[in-house]
């Protein structure tokens, strides 16, 4: 029977079976307009997070402080690049194109990951980014390898077997700092400070005030509540953060035994919903740099087309 | 039509949903459709697939084999792009 037969209400619960099911949605399925929007917010969010994410780890590239430090940061920013290429192909097998997407970017009318509106102030913190930032995006990721949508769980198993050298570069710059001079371990103590809780952030708003989650869960575009992750991430990180020496930036995180996870202190939720809303050190920056990189490279897709012309024309005269 | 003149075309099958199509040959045909149906014919009468890609083999662009050397090479020198370049302490077990 062909899908032109069937009721709305049909085919949402056939969709709704392959889903139960365990099976992928693949792009020319039918599917509900809501799975389709919601998905499409949600992969090129985490496509913009991927490139706009390049400019405060850009911002050390030429300061690294040595060459094989510099080489490694390049490689790290150049695969965040590839890894914002994925998510936008994929996205567009949604039906949107890329310009849209960039457009809705450069208005504010899309998000990215709020981590990236702020400063990146010493070296320390291309540490605690690689480590903390990395290491919670890995969390979020791993889970979504096994997201509904096709596209998208396959581009994010090509992407975590990406990223695990980006947290463990980052590890080692914190344990180069911690386990060095008195200034240095001071250093990586700032970057902790500054990054920690922010990374806690990165999973988005508890469970019980989370927008999306519940029909999420259902289109099993997430496979784990916000809260399930950020009790893994800071399960994984409080042993990393003893290794180093250092002070743990939540006085209140304590190991109970009977949920065999730890108890944490609570996020500061005004700052989450301030940087969310624009208000952070960076955000204006981040997206007047990537206007204004968008812009400068009018030039070369304006080239790549009278390019293609000119062969057009070549073809027709031969 | 003589069977010379018939197009190549390079046939991709998704043996499940969720998987990537993979290549598995290549059969002649009149145009798209033909090449679905004897793609189908051909290459799934096992339950192979749940879904084909059909494409003109002369609308494949490929890399070249006797270029892969300053194609691929790059790659060689830059251990560091691998998590293994980083060795973790023994007191930290996953990361
Ligand atoms: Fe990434
Ligand atoms: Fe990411
Ligand atoms: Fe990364």
């Amino acid at each position: 029977m062909a899908n032109s037969d069937l009721t709305e209400a049909e085919l949402e619960a056939a969709f709704q079976e392959k889903i139960d099911s365990e099976q992928k949605i693949e792009p020319k399925d039918w599917m509900p307009e809501g799975y389709r929007k919601n998905l499409i917010r949600q992969m090129s969010q985490h496509a913009h997070s991927e490139v706009i994410g390049m400019q405060p780890e850009g911002n050390w590239i030429t300061r690294a402080p040595s060459l094989r430090r510099k080489a490694v940061l390049l490689a790290k920013v150049q695969d965040e690049a590839g890894h914002g290429l994925y998510l936008y192909s994929a996205t567009e097998t949604l039906g949107i194109s890329r310009a849209e997407m960039i457009e809705a970017l450069q208005t504010g009318a899309a998000k990215y990951a709020s981590i990236f509106n702020y400063p990146t102030q010493t070296w320390g913190d291309m540490g605690a980014i690689g480590w903390l930032v990395d290491g919670a995006a890995i969390c979020n990721q791993v889970s979504l390898q096994r997201t509904s949508y096709g596209p998208y769980a396959r581009g994010m198993i090509r992407i975590c077997k990406e990223e695990s050298f980006h947290q463990r570069q980052g590890y080692q710059i914190m344990i180069e700092l911690a386990l060095g001079t008195p200034e240095q371990k001071q250093m990586a103590q700032d970057s902790l400070n500054r990054f920690y809780w922010p990374s806690l952030m990165m999973f988005g708003p508890h469970d019980s005030d989370s927008a999306h989650s519940a029909k999420s869960m259902k289109w099993k575009i997430k496979r784990e509540t916000n809260d399930d992750l950020r009790q893994k991430f800071i399960d994984q990180t409080a042993p990393q953060i003893k290794f180093l020496g250092l002070e743990h930036p939540d006085k209140d995180l304590k190991w109970n035994a009977e949920r065999g996870h730890h108890d944490s202190g609570e996020i500061n939720w005004d700052e989450f919903y301030s940087v969310i809303n624009g208000n952070g050190h960076c955000n204006r920056q981040r997206i007047q740099h990537h206007v204004k990189a968008h812009e400068e490279g009018a030039w070369v897709r304006a080239a790549m087309l009278a390019y293609k012309e000119k062969k057009k024309k070549q073809y027709q005269v031969d | 039509m003589t069977i010379e003149k018939l197009e190549l075309f390079e046939v991709f099958i998704r043996s499940k949903r969720g998987l990537d199509h993979k290549h598995v040959g290549s059969l002649h045909a009149e145009d798209h459709e033909q090449a679905l149906e004897y793609a189908r014919d051909v290459y799934t009468r096992r339950s192979e697939g749940v879904s084909i890609w059909v494409i003109r083999s002369e609308d494949i662009c490929a890399s070249q084999e006797d270029d892969s050397e300053s194609f691929f090479d790059p790659s060689d020198d830059k251990p560091y792009r691998h998590a293994t370049y980083y060795p973790l302490p023994k007191e930290i077990d996953n990361m």
